[in-house]
């Protein structure tokens, strides 16, 4: 009996670990505990992971190149400190000042930027507070001061959150204050797909880039209320992490991806990703020259 | 509730149109999941007779460190593997961060206290009559010691599947040092995480219910073996 019920125990834990190893290797990407080929680690900011951009390009260079990509999505913030300790091999971003830092600090090579858009102040339809047709400055400045409308801001240390504070500056206050402004000021700390939802559901403004708010159109029920001006240009650019500073890092392969975003076929491919399916690009490409306003 | 509604629909339809995805990273979670429980039963079971059986200054308070450990939050483990194993930490050089390892050893300081803890008041509930019938009977202490893991086996049972619960629900570490990349370190949690960040609600629900089935059919395993 005792015995009867020690394989039973034992053999329900063997079907299961068979089991898992099973159904972990029965695909083709594989579930092995050790990484199978040459892998290059990129960490990417959340909208041209949520968008969906990276998904589409990913396969492309993975048959190109013979190598496995390993994309971690998070905020620019992050991924800049993945690169800095050396956890990733490449990084692409979207924000200017942090980057420069970055290579200045000697983290990374060079800044290659591949591809941009807009950001927008998007809000619900009937726009609260009245901030339709204006710049990005003045639709903060009313919004700070008539506090008829809430925002959400991401509060994470984005790419888009660095933008934003810029913009407050920009509009003559001092951020700091207007983290305590009161109940209409709302840090998300989240990444851009779940602040749309969280605006949308608050039925609030906020800032976005052009990419993610297409791609989560249809899940919320928030409309552009401000897309001009020079404030509002969103840049991406690719780093590959410093082989100086960090000798382990896979510096050929992530050269190779600089390569391969700025080639004129992908270029065009980033030109075009989204265009069926929301009528506009959702990038622009720009291989390797800074865009100007 | 259309949505909970649909997310059931939608998981039904995975399930049975063997969707390669959502199997893979089932599978996933279950292989983790199952190595983290193994590897800390491994040296929790002679661990926990160690601990029971001796007697030594300091008993009781490493016992109630360890209590105390079953609640530990999963992102501080996280946080503490993600130091280690960074390449810019102590043991960078092994190049793990963001592999299935990390996660494994992650998941096995995470369930180990649990593990662990239970195994210890497994053996504190058999009855004292036992170990001692035997000592008058002549067993030697290894005897004795395999005799009362006998008698708790049930409790030990319980105290595997406690862990292996808290390793397979937990997302913490699997997203600090697993880094839920697609193919290779996505997990059912870390999966549901990033849909329902994509607005994609129902699909979200679909991996919460192979979730939770996964769970139940563990749980059903176990109960059937206690009837016996």
């Amino acid at each position: 009996m005792k015995s009867r019920l020690t394989v039973y125990t034992f053999s329900i834990l063997a079907t299961l670990s068979l089991l898992s190893a099973a159904l972990g290797c029965s695909s083709a990407e594989g579930a092995e505990l050790q990484p199978p080929k040459e892998r290059l680690k990129v960490a990417t900011t959340t909208s041209l992971y949520e968008s969906g951009l990276w998904g589409y390009l990913e396969p492309i260079f993975e048959e190109k190149y013979g190598v496995e990509v390993d994309i971690l999505c998070a905020g620019t913030g992050i991924a800049l400190e993945y690169g800095r300790r050396g956890d990733v091999d490449i990084i692409t971003v979207h924000s200017k000042a942090g980057e420069e830092k970055f290579i200045s600090e000697g983290y990374g090579v060079e800044r290659v930027a591949f591809a941009y858009n807009y950001f927008l102040i998007v809000g619900p339809e009937d726009d609260p507070a009245g901030l339709k047709e204006m710049s990005a400055e003045d639709a903060f400045k009313k919004l700070a001061e008539s506090k008829s409308g809430a925002f959400v801001s991401r509060g994470d240390d984005s790419g888009t959150y660095v933008r934003e504070k810029a913009i407050w500056r920009s509009a003559g206050y001092d951020y700091e204050e207007i983290t305590k402004a009161g109940n209409w000021y709302i840090e998300a700390g989240r990444g851009m797909g779940p602040t749309l939802l969280m605006a949308s559901e608050l039925k609030a403004y906020t800032l976005t880039d052009v990419g993610t708010y297409l791609t989560y159109k249809v899940k919320t029920e928030l409309v552009p209320i401000v897309d001009k001006g020079s404030i509002l240009l969103n840049v991406y650019s690719a780093i590959a992490v410093n082989p100086e500073r960090n000798p382990k890092t896979n510096y050929e392969m992530a050269n190779n991806l600089v390569n391969f975003l700025t080639s004129p076929e992908i270029q065009e491919l980033i030109g075009n990703y989204g265009k069926k399916e929301y009528g506009i690009s959702l990038f622009n490409p720009c291989a390797g020259a800074e865009p100007e306003e | 509730m259309t949505e909970l509604w649909q997310g059931l629909v939608r998981a039904i339809e995975l399930l049975i149109s063997l969707d390669p995805e959502v199997f893979e990273i089932a599978g996933r979670s279950l292989l983790i999941s199952v190595t983290s429980c193994s590897i800390s039963a491994l040296f929790s079971l002679p661990l926990g007779g160690l601990i029971h059986f001796y007697h030594f200054p300091g008993k009781r308070f490493l016992i109630s460190t360890i209590q105390t450990l079953f609640s530990i939050p999963t992102v501080a483990v996280g946080l503490f593997v993600f130091v280690l194993f960074s390449q810019a930490g102590p043991l960078g050089g092994l190049n793990l961060m963001f592999t299935p390892v990390a996660m494994v050893i992650g998941q096995v300081i995470l369930v180990t206290p649990i593990i662990l803890g239970l195994i210890i008041s497994a053996l504190s509930g058999v009855d004292k009559a036992v170990p001692e019938t035997a000592i008058s009977l002549g067993a030697t202490g290894f005897q004795v010691a395999i005799l009362t893991l006998r008698e708790a086996r049930y409790a030990v049972l319980t105290a595997l599947v406690m862990g292996f619960g808290r390793a397979i629900s937990e997302i913490g570490i699997a997203l600090m040092v697993g880094g839920n990349i697609k193919g290779f370190t996505r997990t059912l949690t870390t999966a549901i995480s990033l849909e329902t960040q994509k607005g994609d609600i129902e699909l979200s629900i679909a991996l919460g219910i192979i979730l939770i089935s996964i769970a139940l059919v563990i749980n059903l395993a176990l109960s059937r073996i206690q009837q016996r």
